[in-house]
């Protein structure tokens, strides 16, 4: 005869204030968001309208445009991120591992410092560092006789948005470092002096040795780095403002959907138009993080030492 | 005991006053209102206490309707004219006003950006108009030898003449925010080509169209004005476009009346301004201005402070006020019928334009701005744009009229 366990009640009773917390602030404004999608004004009443909002926002051409053209921007975004932002960060990681590095302190805190900056603070900075009036940039350039490759970076359509993206790969470029310089220390001497032993050393040793040992931490570098983007707000419209200008060239999801549900000038802000791009982002976030756990995350091989 | 008694006292004299709270778009006018304005109505009104809570001009539509919606805005609402509060006003945001005294003291033309399309009701007490014009560095102009256009083709080749010198920057004038282009740009200019009202009515009526020639015609100039404007002008903002001037780099500035107040005390003498009106075709063609009907002042609907609120509209909308208000604010002029004395002469010299000038308001503001599609938000873009050479004037302007035509039913046909 078994006997059933019994009920672990305490199990509960611990899981209770953080579920309550957390279903409160975060998963019921998220049911009431994904709620305010399927309904819309019709005379001044509020009536459900089942989907209807997303067939307007991917059928109307008006919307549509305005919705690929952010989500093409968005990718873009992401795209420079993962190819300058995170590279340049296992880099710094594996330079700052370095045992014969002197001051790595000071670089690691000198790197990591725009981190913490505001979006503010770093947009407005940067803003002015690139203005083609006031800013030491076409002075800097002039300096080394390059003034001929200055251009008002920020004001062109074609270069707009790959500035912002390099900008906030500069800010954040310390949170990808930090995170693999810690994966990095993880690793056992035991395992670098093993492959030392075989003749494996410097960069055949990273890229042998210590880069398969620290893929999981870029795994997850990479999927903060899509959520992060992918909600992205701030520092475009601090630099750029509502309108996402020139031409609606640095347009990404966070901006659209602020014009959208607050309005803009004279545009009235649209809830129910807001809610269901919100609704679109949430999508689009939920998938690329599920193509992640389900194809790249299982994947992974972990080793226990 | 004594100190007792004393404290019960005051606090029952606090309790009796009531704290009005204005929320507005006008942050650069907070000294102004705490400075002047408060004081000189707190004077005569004992036991009303006011305070002014500016919230930064692009946000200010955004953050209020939020406000409203949640029941936390102030008692008193500064109004944006036409549909912005009109909506509020239909939404029952703004309390109706039309039984004011004070409203007889503003013609129909004043109040009709705070009325009802019937003008049955009016929900907010009209504050001051602003005009639209070059400002210009009057000491540049004589060092160069130079004197303010009157027809378009004096004025380019003023420009020509300021570009050739080289000294100074001819035009100040940035895209990177677009308003600037569109308001101080298109909306400047644009009335003398569509002949201020009546294009602006036709429009309205839909017997015109956006890709009329005198529609077009304005988008047409802006591109040539790309020529005149200073270096990187594509990333200048709105401060950076207002500082060249201030700073002396450069000679002229299209500009709104309000710039006025914002320049005078930064040019701290170092040189003279001057202004002229938007240049005509031929001299001797009637000259139109833009003398846009721009703030007013409403009431909350949901203030529980509604007397107290009154009293200071029926204030807001007396000769008193409209006097103090142009002063403390050069370049915001008064609605008032009664007439106002201005110390400022470049004031002096953009109010002087309404005696020779027909005016009307900016194009967007009325009606063509209430669908989707917002007609203002497009024209912003559309102006940068062709400044950038991103678009042509002429595709610009097909690509306001089909967005304009697929809500607003006079122009579906």
């Amino acid at each position: 005869m078994a006997t059933r366990k019994p009920f672990r009640w305490h199990v509960g009773v611990f899981l209770a204030p953080a579920l309550l917390v957390y279903s409160a602030i975060m998963i019921l404004p998220l049911i009431g968001t994904l709620n305010l999608s399927l309904f819309n004004l019709e005379q001044g009443q509020r009536v459900f309208v089942g989907l209807r909002n997303f067939a307007t926002l991917f059928g109307d051409p008006r919307w549509s445009d305005a919705f690929w053209n952010a989500l093409g921007n968005n990718a873009w975004f992401f795209l420079v991120h993962m190819l300058v932002q995170n590279p340049i960060g296992i880099l710094l990681a594996a330079l700052l591992s370095s045992p014969r590095l002197r001051m790595a302190a000071f670089y690691r805190t000198a790197i990591f410092i725009p981190t913490i900056l505001s979006f503010v603070v770093v947009g407005f900075v940067w803003k002015l560092i690139l203005s083609p009036i006031w800013g030491i940039a076409p002075g800097m350039l002039d300096a080394v006789g390059l003034k001929s490759l200055f251009a008002p970076w920020l004001g062109r359509e074609g270069t707009a948005l790959t500035t912002l993206a390099l900008i906030s790969v500069w800010q954040f470029v310390g949170i990808p470092m930090m995170l693999i310089y810690a994966a990095l220390l993880s690793i056992p001497d035991e395992v670098i002096e093993a492959a030392e032993m075989d003749g494996v050393t410097g960069w055949s040793q990273f890229w042998k040795i210590k880069l398969p040992l620290i893929l999981p931490s870029i795994g997850i570098i990479s999927i903060l780095t899509f959520v992060g983007n992918f909600n992205a707000f701030d520092l475009i419209y601090v630099s750029q403002g509502a309108l996402a200008g020139p031409n609606f060239s640095t347009d990404i999801l966070g901006t659209f959907l602020y014009r959208t549900f607050f309005g803009f000038q004279l545009q009235l802000g649209d809830p129910h138009m807001g809610a269901t791009i919100a609704t679109a982002m949430f999508g689009i976030i939920l998938m690329g993080v599920c193509i992640y756990l389900f194809t790249i995350q299982t994947r992974l091989r972990r080793y226990q030492f | 005991m004594g100190l007792l008694a004393s404290t019960v006292l005051a606090g029952a004299a606090a309790a009796q006053d009531v704290t009005l709270t204005i929320e507005s778009w006008r942050n650069d006018d907070l000294l102004i209102w705490q400075q002047q304005i408060i004081p000189a109505f707190e004077a005569a009104h004992p036991g009303i206490k006011l305070r002014f809570a500016p919230t930064a001009p692009a946000e200010y539509n955004a953050v209020l309707n939020s406000k409203l919606d949640a029941g936390s805005a102030g008692d008193l609402i500064t109004c944006r004219p036409f549909d912005a509060s009109l909506e509020l006003f239909n939404k029952g945001h703004l309390a109706d006003l039309t039984d004011l005294d004070s409203m007889a003291n503003f013609s129909d033309v004043a109040k009709s950006a705070w009325q009802t399309d019937d003008g049955a009701s009016t929900f907010c007490v009209p504050m001051a108009s602003v005009i639209h014009g070059f400002i210009y560095n009057k000491t540049a102009f004589e060092e160069l030898g130079l004197t303010p256009p009157a027809t378009n083709d004096e004025f380019y080749a003023l420009l020509d003449a300021i570009k050739e010198d080289g000294s100074y920057i001819p035009m100040a004038l940035g895209t990177a925010d677009q308003w600037e282009a569109a308001t101080m740009g298109y909306q400047n200019i644009g009335p003398t080509y569509w002949r201020g009202e009546e294009g602006r009515r036709a429009l309205i009526a839909g017997e015109a169209s956006l890709t009329d020639e005198e529609w077009v015609e304005p988008f047409r100039q802006l591109a040539r004005w790309r020529d005149y404007l200073g270096d990187g002008f594509e990333a200048q903002t709105y401060p950076d476009s207002q500082n060249l001037f201030t700073l002396g780099r450069a000679a002229i500035y299209p500009a709104g009346s309000w710039e006025i107040g914002v320049f005078t005390p930064q040019i701290a003498g170092d040189f003279e301004m001057g202004a002229f009106p938007p240049p005509v075709a031929a001299s001797g063609d009637t000259c139109y201005i833009s003398d846009h009907t721009d703030i007013a002042l409403g009431l909350n609907a949901a203030s529980p402070n509604a007397d107290a609120a009154r009293t200071f509209l029926e204030w807001v909308g007396s000769a008193e006020f409209a006097t103090l208000y142009a002063n403390a604010l050069p370049g915001f002029f008064s609605l008032n019928s009664s007439p106002v004395e201005m110390q400022d002469p470049l004031a002096q010299e953009f109010v002087s334009w309404r005696e020779t000038c027909e005016p009307t308001i900016r194009s967007t503001y009325q009606i063509l701005s209430r669908g989707t599609p917002n007609l203002e938000n497009e024209t912003w873009n559309a102006s940068a744009n062709v400044i950038n050479g991103a678009e042509t004037p002429e595709d610009a302007a097909a690509r306001l009229q089909q967005g304009l035509a697929s809500w607003f039913e006079p122009q579906q046909n």
